[in-house]
């Protein structure tokens, strides 16, 4: 009895010892301009449910730091990626990007995918007064000095979704999503762009992430007898949701679900049989057609497999790394403050065509685009905006969305 | 609303399929095999593999291949490692949720992390509308599917010898080893049952819902739940909790939304079980604790 | 003559406990600060954090065999309290949190109201998880609901309690969770002095707690509760009410979970439903299994080791991490019941040539005398 004593202390200390080991390993610290690279910082879901989606956009990001460094890469310097898993689990985000920016001292940070690994991470950045590179199209009603959107805000994704669906005459419209941010927030405008165009919305749902049971929903959509879904569905959910529609007899003839989280990546996994026909709402197709587009999808080709796919947010982290190469070379340094000073009216043709920076919110000017799946699982564009849109994060220039934000 | 009924119906399928195995593995071993949701995923997955031989009639080949992959799974789960913890329950359910979560990863480095998908057999495209209310011919065929199994193991059960030892082993393991029931190997059989019909259910739900590594853990709570809430060991039981508890969802979400009768079901369990504490159906055992 | 066997001479057992209590203290409060930069000391005060919380479940698991799948509720519960008092610390009297703003909340739900006192949101940090842990104790333990069957419906509750909280989002902030905090308690939490001091906070609970929950199992009450582990029925039978021991004990874990959470908030700067559903807290249950469910200091250990390899193997293996961690499962479960405690135990008595008291049996485990 009396060693038992002993014995629990010692596992105490072994704790302890191991712990300090364990953290304190020293790590050298370098500063973002070590002798002849720059490093950066990449932080996306490897593992967990969101590495799906993520680990492409990694992909993308490093294919286009490659490109870059093989042309020379900027500043003279080569840049050297730091690869981090966030976990899909928003607190592993914050703590990687406190990571990246106090330890590894990146220059800057391509990362995230949801909206809720983006708000995690930003205090991070605020306060370290580092730059975040956020890929995703996303709710809006947010602009931080130091993060750059180069996916759409909601007037570049889902008022030209609704543009859309008025100008093909539909004016019942039923609104599913998944209970997060985005839908609520996506359905929060286009409840006020129905009021003020005529349109009328019939029905809001919500389902938890990850839900696939979808029978009384689609019972509800049907009885609801709509002109048109509007689908903010995120993930899993899409597949069951597909599945279940089309065996209850919705097709995309009678009844249209325009889905604005459904890229060409997600087409195979719901079964194209399941979804043909149907429209979605983003800034990019693989069929895009512009000579950097038949570069970029030619060179994920050869570099990833000629099987995959390219699709918008993969474009958009891709889009990211050049947009920061070009501002950090207007600006001379990877100094945050200069670079932030330098991006404003960025220019580039990229895969998706012209986008610029803009100086007021740091979003990019992008150009919307309609399209709807095909048979081939490729989605081919039948509606676009023309030019890029100016982005409009509080929809200020909207008068029907007063109030909103 | 009255189209709920047959929605209600058809989730009570689906959950029956997904308890029924674990009803047994449960009940009379007290195994709580998380990894009862990854043979439900390896079902699945045989289905995707099996339409380059058969197209669009996978779906039906695979039921009973699906079976016996899912089942020999479990049956390489028994004898290398689960045999080993009876009597203690609990440290079963760590040592399945580590192989499951080895099992997603495999599927991954396997299947690639993206969903797949299995095209529905031509057959049962289409609808079946019967007084006012109309049926997938899909929830139909996971209806007769359920419907199928519980008699399978009804048969099973009371009208051949194994199935009598079955029981004769849930009711009293030593009383039974006593009377010659080899119980080592009625437990083999029961592990392979009980996985084998999470590869049925696997093959079913291809049919309403995505194919992914993570398949799994999107039916075990809900599983576990039907087997609780019926009582373990119970084919009765399963039955009835299953169909109430698909009942209670569908109407509750017509009424409300999704997240909320997800919720008010975990709340009745709970509030059920202060009245039956072990479960609709007791087993009747002479077993003292 | 062993060392181990000298070193007895020289002290009794009681005093080599202190002291070596004192060198861990002493290692944490005084070497590890010194030693660890800032952004490593603030990752050891989020292991020390999930320690907290595995302590409770060491109590509630090891000592008393509730196999509690919901711990992440009590934590969350815990780390909502603080997350909203210290929300509506940033947004000012009168003003909204954030993400009410963006979910078109105008008016400051009833709820939120009383947070605004530091004082009531750190009581309700331990009312409010006692509170649902002995409703839902007394309810399950009263029935004798037990074993596999509480496992399940802990789990249910876990599920249940993220989806409503992930479904209130005008309430709760929805999947975001709280986030963003500018002052806590007066201080910037990116400062780097502030995270020291949350460190120092941290340890020092962790080290009260732990004196706490030994004292509680060197009690009687803590030798009814293994005997209610071993063999309820019989306590029942001695006229004992093994529902009341459970509840208190199930409550107290609830109220480590509560406190676990509130002080991760702070140190981490986030609480969302992402850290309370099931996954979670079954991660967390495997962790203190690995550290030695049965002692709690091997919970502890355990709390702080798969965190740390959680970080620092997913940082470079994330793919291999998967098959790791379930491998380590397996392996531990199946080979080492008792977790590194036991390991260390067994390790003792080879040193101190004492008869290797590792039982091979598995119904001998809980019946085994159990060393605290």
């Amino acid at each position: 009895m009396r060693i038992s004593h002993w014995r629990k202390m010692a596992v105490m200390a072994t704790a302890a010892a191991l712990v300090l080991t364990a953290c304190g390993e020293s790590e050298e610290t370098a500063s973002a301009e070590n002798g002849d690279t720059i490093k950066v910082g990449i932080l996306h879901s490897l593992s967990g449910t969101m590495a799906i989606s993520e680990v492409t956009v990694k992909n993308s990001e490093l294919m286009a730091i490659e490109e870059i460094n093989a042309k020379g890469g900027v500043l003279g310097k080569q840049i050297e990626p730091v690869v981090e898993d966030g976990a899909s689990d928003w607190p592993t985000f914050a703590e990687k990007a406190r990571k990246l920016v106090k330890k590894d001292k990146v220059a800057t940070v391509f990362g995230g995918w949801t909206s809720a690994s983006r708000k995690a991470m930003l205090p991070v950045f605020e306060a370290e007064k580092a730059l975040l590179w956020y890929p995703v199209q996303y709710e809006g009603l947010e602009s931080s000095p130091y993060i750059y959107y180069t996916g759409a805000t909601t007037n570049q994704q889902i008022i030209p979704g609704l543009d859309y669906l008025k100008s093909q005459g539909k004016k019942k419209i039923f609104l599913v999503g998944s209970d997060y941010v985005f839908p609520r927030t996506a359905n929060k405008i286009i409840k006020a762009y129905a009021e003020a165009n005529g349109m009328e919305v019939v029905g809001e749902e919500y389902t938890p992430l990850g839900h696939t049971e979808y029978g009384t929903l689609v019972n509800k959509v049907m009885s609801a007898k709509p002109d048109a879904v509007f689908n903010t569905l995120n993930g899993d959910s899409n597949v069951a949701f597909f599945k279940q529609f089309k065996a209850a007899g919705g097709t995309a003839e009678s009844l249209p679900v325009l889905s604005v989280s459904i890229a060409e990546e997600e087409v195979g996994g719901i079964g194209v049989d399941n979804i043909v026909g149907h429209p979605v709402a983003w800034n990019y197709y693989q069929t895009t057609d512009n000579p950097e587009n038949k570069t970029f999808v030619e060179a994920f080709k050869a570099k990833y497999g000629q099987e995959k796919v390219t699709s918008d947010p993969m474009e958009a982290g891709y889009n990211a790394v050049y947009l920061w190469a070009e501002s950090v070379k207007k600006a001379g340094t990877t100094e945050v403050e200069a670079v932030k000073k330098a991006s404003a009216g960025v220019e580039l043709k990229l895969p998706e065509g012209l986008v610029t920076i803009d100086g007021e919110n740091q979003h990019v000017h992008k150009t919307a685009r309609i399209g709807v799946i095909q048979s081939d699982g490729l989605i081919k564009e039948v509606w676009s905006s023309g030019e890029p849109i100016k982005p409009d994060p509080y929809l200020k220039t909207y008068p029907w969305a007063e109030g909103l934000s | 609303m009255i189209d709920q009924l047959p929605v209600g119906l058809s989730i009570a399928g689906a959950l029956l399929l997904i308890a029924l195995g674990l009803t047994f593995t449960f009940g009379q071993m007290g195994v709580i095999n998380m990894a009862h949701g990854e043979f439900i995923m390896a079902g699945a997955y045989t289905a995707y593999l099996l339409q380059d031989l058969a197209d669009d009639k996978a779906v039906f080949l695979a039921l009973p291949v699906a079976f016996g992959v899912a089942g020999a799974m479990g049956l390489i789960l028994e004898r290398l490692a689960i045999r080993r913890f009876y009597g203690r329950p609990l440290d079963t359910l760590l040592l399945t949720w580590g192989v499951s979560l080895v099992l997603q990863q495999l599927a991954r480095d396997l299947f690639g992390a993206p969903n797949v998908n299995v095209t529905a057999p031509g057959l049962l495209e289409g609808r079946l509308a019967l007084g006012g209310m109309t049926i997938p011919y899909t929830r139909l065929f996971i209806m007769v599917l359920a419907v199928a199994c519980v008699a399978a193991i009804w048969l099973y059960m009371n009208r051949s010898r194994q199935g009598r030892r079955m029981r004769a082993v849930m009711q009293n393991r030593e009383l039974a080893a006593c009377s010659g029931v080899v119980t080592e190997r009625v437990d083999q059989l029961t592990f392979f049952i009980g996985s084998g019909l999470a590869g049925v259910a696997g093959v079913a739900l291809t049919l309403i819902g995505p194919i992914g590594p993570s398949l799994g853990t999107n039916y075990i709570v809900d599983a576990f739940l039907v087997v609780v809430a019926g009582g373990l060991g119970r084919l009765r039981g399963a039955v009835l909790a299953a169909l109430a508890l698909g009942l209670l969802n569908s109407f509750v979400e017509f009424w409300t939304d999704a997240s909320s009768a997800k919720v008010v079901v975990f709340v009745a369990i709970v509030a059920f079980l202060q009245v039956r504490p072990q479960g609709m159906f007791v087993l009747r055992s002479r077993a003292l604790t | 003559m062993s060392v181990l066997a000298q070193g007895r001479t020289l002290l009794t057992g009681r005093a080599r406990g202190y002291v070596l209590f004192a060198a861990v203290a002493l290692l944490l409060l005084a070497i590890a600060p010194a030693a660890l930069d800032p952004f490593r000391l603030g990752l050891l005060a989020k292991y020390l954090c999930f320690a907290i919380a595995a302590l409770g479940i060491g109590l509630a698991w090891g000592q008393g065999g509730m196999m509690t799948l919901g711990q992440g509720v009590f934590f969350g519960l815990g780390g909502y309290c603080m997350g909203m008092y210290l929300k509506l610390k940033d947004a000012g009297s009168g003003g909204l949190p954030d993400f009410m703003v963006w979910s078109g909340v105008e008016e400051l739900p009833a709820l939120w109201e009383p947070f605004r006192s530091p004082f009531f949101a750190l009581t309700m940090v331990v009312v409010l998880p006692v509170a649902v842990a002995a409703v839902l104790g007394l309810l399950v333990f009263r029935q004798r609901v037990r074993g596999a069957y509480f496992a399940i419906l802990s789990q249910a509750l876990a599920a249940a309690f993220v989806i409503w909280l992930v479904g209130q989002q005008g309430l709760t902030g929805g999947t975001n969770g709280l986030t963003n905090f500018y002052d806590v308690f007066g201080m910037d939490p990116e400062e780097e002095s502030t995270q020291r001091t949350f460190y120092f906070v941290v340890v020092v609970v962790l080290g009260a707690l732990y004196l706490l929950a030994r004292q509680l199992v060197k009690s009687r009450f803590g030798r009814l509760l293994v005997a209610i582990r071993d063999g309820e029925d019989r306590v029942r039978f001695l006229g004992y009410n093994p529902a009341t021991v459970k509840t208190i004990t199930f409550a107290v874990s609830a109220a480590m979970a509560g406190i676990a959470g509130a002080l991760y908030v702070p140190v981490v700067g986030i609480i969302s439903p992402a850290l309370l559903g099931v996954v979670p807290s079954i991660e967390l249950l495997v962790a203190v299994a690995i550290g030695g469910r049965f002692s709690l200091a091997g919970a502890i250990l355990g709390g702080v080791l798969m965190n740390w390899a959680h970080t620092t193997l997913s940082e470079n293996w994330p793919e291999g991490w998967t098959y790791l961690q379930g491998g380590l499962f397996i392996l531990v479960i199946m080979l080492a019941p008792k977790g590194i405690a036991g390991l260390v135990n067994q390790a003792g008595d080879l040193l101190a040539r004492r008869k290797a008291a590792a039982p091979s049996a598995p119904q001998a485990l809980a019946k085994e005398e159990v060393p605290v």
